[in-house]
């Protein structure tokens, strides 16, 4: 079993002192392999607490470049890093926090070629992609390889995160069967975002994936949460897997992976 | 008989489906999610399910994104 040095237990000593995580679980952090698909404005705040709690490995999926607009909230990334490869510059933010732990990096679009090869390397994956198409062949090919996906969502004032457990519980599809098409739905690039709106929902994600990690707790499994920023608001709602689900139903109609048209980029 | 819809009272017929609602309501189904009474109402549901007398309902838009 992986051993923690002393100066790994010195910085980890706030959350080992907690007695449903204590060496054994820090040790088990440290054995995880963790993928964040996007290093945006949730995949930011995510990788950020899942690197400083010392979560051994992690992947960052992210084919775009730093661009001035971002660092509204996308707090990896800084002024200097301008047109740098954000998953590159993501890796540079999280070691320069940790040096202890491991990032790799894909800075590639996922695809349905791509994603499975990508994903089965990982105990957990963490959705923070900023368009409908790879949500759904994030949604999709976590079904299809058992991986649990700490999904989430933000727009303007308002943040969606569940934890979808494949056979536990529902998936996207189970509340959304089907992606909007083109230009129905706006994006943040179209519609705004209040840069907080990620952290917090970034936040609570990396929350369940500590939860997920350790066999702690109760996950949003079942339970989609929603944020209302302006209303300071949260509200629950329970969610049970569709039996009539495209992906996860009993006769689903979805068995190999598609990709779908870019609904927006950025 | 009175429901809510998204925190607002509103006067629905007896006997008015999801599906009815969102017809009156003018909300194209395809884009968003339904919950009645917090609990999420699967989409195949939305022409049997009859609202009750208080029904609590929120249209769960698409927030896509990251």
């Amino acid at each position: 079993m992986t051993e923690l040095t002393n100066v790994e237990i010195e910085r980890y000593s706030r959350q080992i002192i907690l007695s449903n995580v204590g060496g054994r679980g820090q040790k088990r952090l440290k054995e995880s392999r963790v993928l964040v698909v996007g290093a945006g404005g949730l995949g930011s705040p995510v990788a950020y607490y899942l690197a400083a709690a010392g979560i051994g490995t992690l992947g960052i999926v992210d084919s775009d470049a730093v661009e001035l607009s971002n660092l509204q909230r996308q707090i990896l990334h800084s002024t200097e890093r301008l047109g740098k490869s954000k998953a590159e510059s993501a890796r540079q933010t999280l070691l320069a926090l940790n040096p202890h732990i491991t990032v790799n990096t894909y800075p590639v679009r996922l695809t349905k070629d791509n994603i499975l090869s990508i994903i089965e390397d990982y105990h957990v994956v963490v959705g923070g992609v900023d368009n409908f198409p790879t949500r759904y062949l994030l949604n999709d090919a976590c079904i299809m390889a058992s991986k649990p996906l700490v999904e989430g969502g933000v727009l303007q004032w308002d943040g969606l995160v569940m934890t979808i457990k494949p056979g536990e519980g529902p998936c996207y599809r189970c509340i959304f069967p089907d992606p909007p098409p083109l230009g129905a739905v706006p994006s943040c690039q179209e519609a705004g975002i209040i840069g907080v709106i990620p952290g917090v929902i970034g936040v609570i994600q990396a929350t369940e994936v500590i939860k997920l990690l350790l066999g702690i707790g109760r996950t949003l499994t079942g339970r989609l949460l929603l944020y209302d920023a302006l209303e300071m608001h949260f509200r629950e709602v329970a969610a049970e897997r569709n039996t009539e689900c495209p992906v996860c139903g009993d006769n689903p109609r979805i068995r190999e992976l598609e990709d779908y048209t870019f609904a927006c980029e950025g | 008989m009175q429901i809510t819809v998204n925190g607002e009272k509103r006067e629905v017929r007896p006997g008015t489906t999801v599906a009815g609602l969102l017809k009156e309501l003018g909300i194209d189904y395809r884009y968003m999610a339904l919950e009645r009474n917090r609990i999420i109402v699967p989409k195949q549901e939305y022409e049997k399910v009859v609202l009750q007398e208080g029904d609590e309902i929120e249209v769960v838009r698409f927030v896509g994104g990251g």
